[in-house]
């Protein structure tokens, strides 16, 4: 059975309780506003892109420790990255939070602390809203949802 | 009690929750190893053995399709199901079983409602009333027949408290409000309106009153004749019964008067491409084969609501409240939301720095069943300026032992944050 710690890792607890890059950018060159209807959970993400590179990112938003955690190791991961990178790192973190936990995933760093959410599916999305809310901003779509 | 003759000459009268405990054996499941300990049942109920029994009985002795075909089994069947629409119609105290609709559960008696009486007495200009502790199910039908027709949806706000101000929802009330629809008890914080008084200041303003009784069944008696509503609608499933069954009560010459909501068979008295004439009530409401083997159930679960003290089951629910609200209260950083003085069933709060969301997974890894979110009550979250919040509900089965265990995994719950 799993444990309670494989989920709320230090890491997690610590970026749940300090967020980093929380806070708003003004006149962002994309934004998206992510939203999971199921608890509730909202978040704004802004994206500063100069060339092909995300030179700035933070949110803002209300949510519970995976999610808030999620989105904030998520900007930590993408600042200083190209887009295409930033869209690949979405495809592998997405990968490892939707395989079945008795199945072995790459070690994507830090993110890695957020595979324990393998052992509580209905936690994957609190995971994910984060990373599908930046997906849309770099669409420049306006809203995200896990639904 | 003293012996099995004595138990069983005074079980009618008193209350023993060990031995309604024994009744529902899902009561007796390990989650992660540990007891379960259920307080969800403003989600949904759990389901005594009788109604299990019941069900299974149906489909292995009298399986077939009602109204219909001149075999037994068919007799067999409309018996039973017509037996449960004449149960529900003793349990509210409905004068007729005609009176009873039997629906798909509270949200589709809603539905046709809005749709069948709303949307063709509502006109441009008109109202709907309806208070801000509404469910989701008692918003979203209004607001889709007010945009049909051009009527407006007003709605009487709440105190801190969780009440409906009723100076606000008397001055809401006038010759435009058509409709008032409101809850009998709040999904979300348990709050318990006045509806009697609800019901009489709406017609005095010549409103039509549905109520949504759905939170309110599972946990006192129900009089529709001595309340006056117009439309009382509920479901079986907060009432120990199955999912997918619920009843809509309406004053009969409204039902007369009301075009059917769904076309289909069993709600038509003879067909023709040129002409086709409608069923009468309450079959002109029930299109389509219905949940037979529900409805079946869901009068195990009326019989088995009748085999108990109702009012000795709520007195001990409301000890079972007080001492959670009590208990909970004690934990420093807890936020209770929703301190209506009329109260049942339902324990909203908050843990200061912990989302709900958080809590409800640590709850669950200790046995502890609660419902996290928002509640289909969105409106009420944003009233309190939240987003969600942990929601202990309780039923007939719970105990003071289950509300120390609460407390001992919310503890938990505050350790991992810590």
């Amino acid at each position: 059975m799993s444990d309670l710690s494989d989920l709320y890792q230090e890491v997690i607890l610590d970026h749940n309780k300090r967020p980093r890059n929380f806070r708003s950018i003004e006149s962002p060159t994309h934004r998206a506003e992510g939203y999971n209807p199921l608890c509730g959970d909202r978040l704004n993400l802004y994206v500063q892109i100069d060339g092909d590179v995300i030179t700035d990112v933070a949110f803002q938003g209300s949510g519970c420790a995976i999610s808030k955690a999620s989105a904030s190791l998520m900007t930590d991961a993408v600042k200083g990255h190209t887009v295409g990178e930033a869209r690949e790192l979405f495809e592998r973190f997405h990968h490892v939070v939707t395989t079945p936990p008795d199945q072995p995933v790459e070690d994507l760093g830090k993110l890695s602390v957020l595979a324990g959410v393998r052992e509580f599916p209905v936690r994957v999305k609190c995971a994910s809203l984060a990373w599908h809310t930046l997906k849309a901003a770099l669409e420049r779509e306006q809203r995200a949802s896990t639904e | 009690m003293t012996s099995s003759a004595a138990t069983a000459a005074t079980a009618r009268t008193s209350f023993d929750v060990q031995r309604v405990r024994r009744d529902f054996p899902i009561l007796a499941e390990r989650i992660h190893g540990k007891p379960l300990v259920y307080l969800d049942s403003a989600n949904t109920s759990q389901k005594p053995q009788a109604v299990l029994d019941a069900m299974d009985d149906y489909y292995r002795h009298a399986n077939a399709n009602i109204h219909r075909a001149t075999h037994l089994l068919s007799e067999r069947a409309t018996a039973l199901y017509e037996g449960a629409r004449g149960k529900a119609a003793a349990f509210i105290n409905a004068p007729d079983p005609h009176t009873i609709v039997l629906t798909k559960g509270t949200t589709d008696g809603i539905n046709l409602v809005a749709q069948s009486y709303g949307r063709s007495v509502l006109r441009e200009g008109d109202e709907v009333l309806i208070s801000w502790l509404e469910h989701h199910s008692n918003i979203v039908p209004w607001q889709l027949v007010c945009e049909q027709t051009g009527a407006r949806l007003r709605v009487a706000p709440i105190n801190d408290a969780g009440e409906v101000d009723l100076d606000a929802f008397d001055s809401l009330l006038s010759p435009r409000t058509r409709i008032v629809a409101v809850g009998h008890v709040s999904n979300a914080l348990g709050t318990v309106n006045p509806i009697a008084r609800i019901i009489e200041h709406a017609h005095a303003a010549g409103a039509v009153v549905l109520v949504d009784g759905a939170q309110a069944v599972p946990h006192f008696a129900i009089d529709v004749q001595s309340l006056g509503c117009d439309f009382y609608v509920f479901s079986s499933h907060k009432m120990f019964g199955p999912t997918g069954v619920g009843v809509l009560y309406g004053r009969a010459s409204l039902l007369e008067a009301m075009p059917p909501y769904q076309g289909g068979g069993d709600m038509i008295a003879s067909v023709t491409f040129e002409k086709t004439s409608y069923n009468v009530v309450p079959y002109k409401f029930e299109a389509g084969t219905p949940n037979i083997g529900g409805v079946v159930g869901f009068g195990a679960a009326i019989d088995y609501l009748a085999g108990i003290d109702r009012a000795a089951a709520l007195e001990h629910e409301d000890d079972v409240l007080a001492y959670a609200t009590a208990r909970v209260s004690e934990i420093p950083v807890v936020r209770i939301i929703g301190t209506a003085r009329q109260k049942t069933g339902v324990l909203s709060f908050l843990l200061e720095g912990v989302h709900p969301h958080d809590a409800g997974t640590i709850l669950d890894r200790e046995g502890v069943a609660v419902r996290t979110g928002q509640h289909c009550a969105q409106p009420i979250m944003d009233r309190f300026g939240i987003t969600a919040t942990i929601r202990a509900s309780l039923a007939i089965y719970n105990t003071r032992e289950e509300i120390d265990l609460l407390v001992r995994a919310l503890e938990r719950v505050r350790g991992v944050f810590a």
